[in-house]
């Protein structure tokens, strides 16, 4: 193993920790935001009720993101220090605004929402909430501008005296297509996981009240909880179905590799089927590979808008890519333009597949609960709504293993219709003065550190999932007069 | 400049947060001061670290080449300032939920770790900065952690930590009341004196033996007169004034710092052609402008809305206003009819 070897290990090892935590953050916070001001227009002490019960899950979870994202911001200068002299100029513009515009916000106001239950006039707390749901989408925003520079530079200019790309057009930046079906895509596909854990813990809590014969709690509380989190699914489910046809057709144009070995694709085809399952070697080579399932003309109809369109294979790619960036790298070893095929082909699907459960459980939900005002006792409901929680977080994980592993070799993707010096292999973008022993010593902190916590964030977040939402007192009215009461906190950790 | 304040807001904020961790189990007698004593940053610690955040990414848009220098070079320590942070994050946060004793014990040494260890690193750190490390000619950094741990950073780590404790212990007395109160500021007025002593010797070092300018004694001058006004202050009874006084230490001793270091931003001891400088670790005008326009229009507004925070929470605590802990069991019982 290399040190270049150990760094990507923990980069991905850290990055996949660190968006399990993430969509749910970002999907929950605006759901949470919609239960409190059901509570403030309705006047109804379920959504009180449910907002503190959520929001008591998503304070859990939101600690254990901020914790994991802290190592994300240093990363980059401690084991791609080359990668970040290279591209410092331009990628260091979207994170440092990040910080400046969103997590400064998130914070802060999450702080102020916490604490000041007795504290703020309730308008006021309220618009807390929905400033930190709108700070963690721009927080995704800036981020994703930063990756999806990677994956489709734009907006910069190759400086032969200093050997860096150079920041030409910070507008492109922000506008680049990539960026824009990216931060769809991932706001959606985080919405759909925010849906499904709302959906799937009161659904199941649902059951569970009405076989003990808490009939009334279950239609009062939790029913409300799970009819939101439906149509969050809903809503969301086509957003993520859509920007992904739309990022396929982006990433046919702009990273036709990525395309190629997410299909297995070996040869050059017109009206390319799409795969289902294939069996062979798929890590090296497209010897032996044998797509035994598959759905004629769909592959060049997701590229190109045509069942009958020509997708280009993976030899015929790679032969293209050394005409244009050469056959071997700086060491003068030859390059392997394509990324690992078995994990990129089976990545997509899964991705696709598990988001699948999602739907299942939607339309589960959506027969069972279809009259007005009914709950249901069903087992197997109970069943599929514990299954299908995780299931969107894997689909969101595989997606993102796709996205970064198909990439490969490069760390910043040369743009077909960019600079073409404006490129990085990741094995040139790894710090040079950083030997192996210390990148496999944070390697291994960092993952049995991470290991301990997810253990104990699993576990209490099903604990307090499973304690249900309890009944709860209206937070007092808050005037100039008795904010400086001596009464105790509403809440202290 | 915008770095310099970026990261002179977070040792300022972060400080006393440091020290309010520091000094959690020695200042109280049990768990509902514990709880005291973490509700006085309760609301606030986590926007304090984003400057941190900050501070790391602006450094990475405006100096890209210090970014990859810095942070590739100081690996091991970052390392350990991490995996702190980490830990004390989490620890605020999970500590209060499961109502048990083993439970809530465990994180406050995960606080009171997650408090010291970056207290002192970042004291070390920013001390070899000043110092100078060894730099080869294409800009990596060549010195071995061992080498980081000269006498003259050490007394940086001692400083940064002692100062830090003061701060905090100077916030505690500041935002708590009753008997407590009188207890931090006792503690306050002692940790004043040995830091003035410690901080007064690493300060005099930095200016005689690293810094080459003579306005930069104006920082030493306010640095010791911002601990020396909090000792009198503190003792005085005047806690808004003595955590002014030593917010004012706090950040003298960072301008020195960087006054100190400027055009420099990292020397190089073995060759001094090989220093990263303000010129040639900057990002382009382009990307300078931008940063500019972004920092400059966004920084106030973070500045008033964090100040308006510490304004909603301004009220002292006190051990009677810490509500009955609400964790859960550490396991769940089996749900009767009658519990709920």
């Amino acid at each position: 193993m290399e040190a270049v070897d150990a760094a990507r290990w923990q980069f991905a090892i850290v990055t996949v920790y660190h968006f399990i935590f993430v969509p749910l953050t970002i999907g929950l916070s605006p759901l949470v935001a919609i239960m409190q001001t059901a509570w403030l227009v309705t006047g109804k002490a379920h959504w009180l009720r449910l907002t503190k019960f959520f929001g008591k899950l998503l304070l859990v979870n939101f600690a254990i993101g901020v914790a994991t994202g802290i190592v994300q911001e240093f990363q980059f200068g401690m084991n791609w220090s080359e990668y970040s002299r290279f591209v410092g100029d331009i990628f260091g513009a979207p994170l440092a605004i990040e910080g400046l515009a969103a997590f400064f916000i998130e914070s802060t106001f999450l702080g102020l929402w916490i604490f000041g239950w007795d504290r703020l006039p309730r308008k006021i707390h309220l618009a807390c909430i929905w400033l930190v749901a709108i700070a963690t989408n721009v927080s995704a925003f800036f981020i994703l501008a930063a990756n999806s520079w990677m994956q489709h530079p734009v907006g910069a200019i190759f400086n032969p005296e200093t050997g860096r790309a150079e920041l030409d057009d910070f507008g492109a930046v922000l506008l680049n297509n990539t960026l824009w079906a990216a931060f769809t895509h991932t706001v959606a596909t985080a919405l759909l996981v925010g849906g499904t854990f709302v959906t799937g813990v009161a659904g199941w809590l649902m059951v569970r009240e009405v076989r003990a014969g808490r009939i009334d709690l279950a239609r009062a509380v939790y029913r409300p909880a799970a009819l939101l989190g439906l149509v969050t699914i809903a809503v969301s489910g086509a957003g993520v179905a859509v920007s992904g046809d739309w990022q396929a057709k982006l990433m046919f144009e702009q990273q036709p590799m990525k395309m190629a070995a997410a299909e297995g694709l070996c040869e050059t085809q017109t009206g390319a089927g799409f795969s289902i399952l294939t069996v062979g070697d798929l890590s090296n080579s497209c010897e032996g590979v044998i797509h035994l399932i598959e759905v004629p003309g769909l592959t060049s109809y997701l590229a190109t808008g045509d069942f009958a369109g020509q997708v280009a294979g993976v030899p015929e790619l790679q032969q293209q890519m050394e005409e244009r960036y050469g056959e071997v790298d700086e060491q003068g070893e030859p390059v392997n333009y394509s990324p690992n095929l078995a994990l990129t082909y089976w990545s997509f699907r899964l991705m696709i597949g598990f988001a699948a459960g999602s739907a299942l459980l939607a339309v589960a939900a959506l027969w069972l609960l279809r009259k007005k005002g009914s709950v249901t006792d069903n087992r197997w409901f109970a069943k599929l709504c514990l299954i299908a929680i995780p299931m969107p977080f894997l689909a969101a994980s595989f997606g993102w293993i796709f996205t970064e592993t198909g990439r490969q070799p490069w760390v910043v993707v040369p743009n077909p219709t960019g600079v073409d010096m404006v490129r990085m292999l990741t094995s040139d973008g790894v710090s040079s003065s950083v030997g192996i022993a210390e990148v496999i010593t944070s390697l291994t902190v960092f993952t049995l550190l991470y290991g301990v916590l997810a253990v104990v964030w699993v576990k209490l977040m099903t604990r307090y999932a499973s304690h249900g939402a309890p009944e709860v007192e209206p937070p007092p009215e808050v005037d100039d007069e008795n904010a400086e009461s001596d009464r105790p906190l509403s809440f202290a950790y | 400049m915008l770095i310099a304040v970026l990261w002179t807001g977070y040792l300022v904020l972060e400080g006393f947060d440091f020290g309010v961790g520091m000094l959690l189990r020695p200042l109280s007698k049990n768990d509902t001061e514990r709880r005291l004593v973490i509700n006085t940053i309760g609301p606030v610690w986590d926007g304090n670290e984003v400057w941190l955040l900050v501070a790391g990414g602006a450094t990475f848009a405006a100096f890209p080449e210090w970014y990859a220098t810095m942070f590739s070079g100081f690996y091991l320590p970052l390392l350990l300032i991490l995996v702190a942070l980490i830990i004390r994050a989490v620890a605020f946060e999970y500590r209060g939920k499961i109502d048990d004793d083993t439970w809530r014990n465990r994180w406050d040494w995960g606080i009171t770790f997650g408090s010291w260890v970056p207290a002192v690193l970042w004291g070390v750190a920013f001390a070899n900065l000043v110092r100078g490390v060894e730099i080869d000619a294409d800009h990596q950094m060549t010195s071995s952690f061992v080498d980081l741990l000269s006498p003259y950073a050490l007394l940086g780590g001692a400083t940064t930590a002692l100062l830090f404790l003061t701060h905090g212990a100077i916030f505690l007395s500041l935002k708590t009341d009753g008997e407590f109160r009188h207890r931090a500021r006792a503690l306050a007025t002692r940790l004043a004196i040995v830091s003035a002593a410690v901080g007064a010797t690493f300060v005099v070092w930095t200016q005689l033996a690293y810094s080459d300018k003579a306005w930069t004694w104006a920082a030493v001058g306010l640095a010791a007169l911002g601990v020396v006004g909090a000792w009198r202050a503190i003792q005085a009874g005047r806690e808004g004034w003595a955590f002014l006084a030593s917010a004012l230490a706090v950040l003298a001793a960072v301008v020195l710092i960087f006054g100190s270091l400027y055009p420099n931003v990292m020397p190089a001891i073995n060759d001094p052609a090989n220093s990263l400088t303000i010129v040639n670790a900057a990002a382009t005008p382009k990307t300078l402008t931008i940063m500019t326009w972004v920092a400059g229009f966004l920084t106030p507004l973070v500045l008033a809305y964090q100040g308006w925070t510490y304004w909603v929470f301004r009220k002292r605590l006190t051990a009677e206003r810490i509500p009955a802990a609400i964790g859960l069991p550490l396991r769940a019982e089996q749900p009767s009819a009658s519990d709920r």
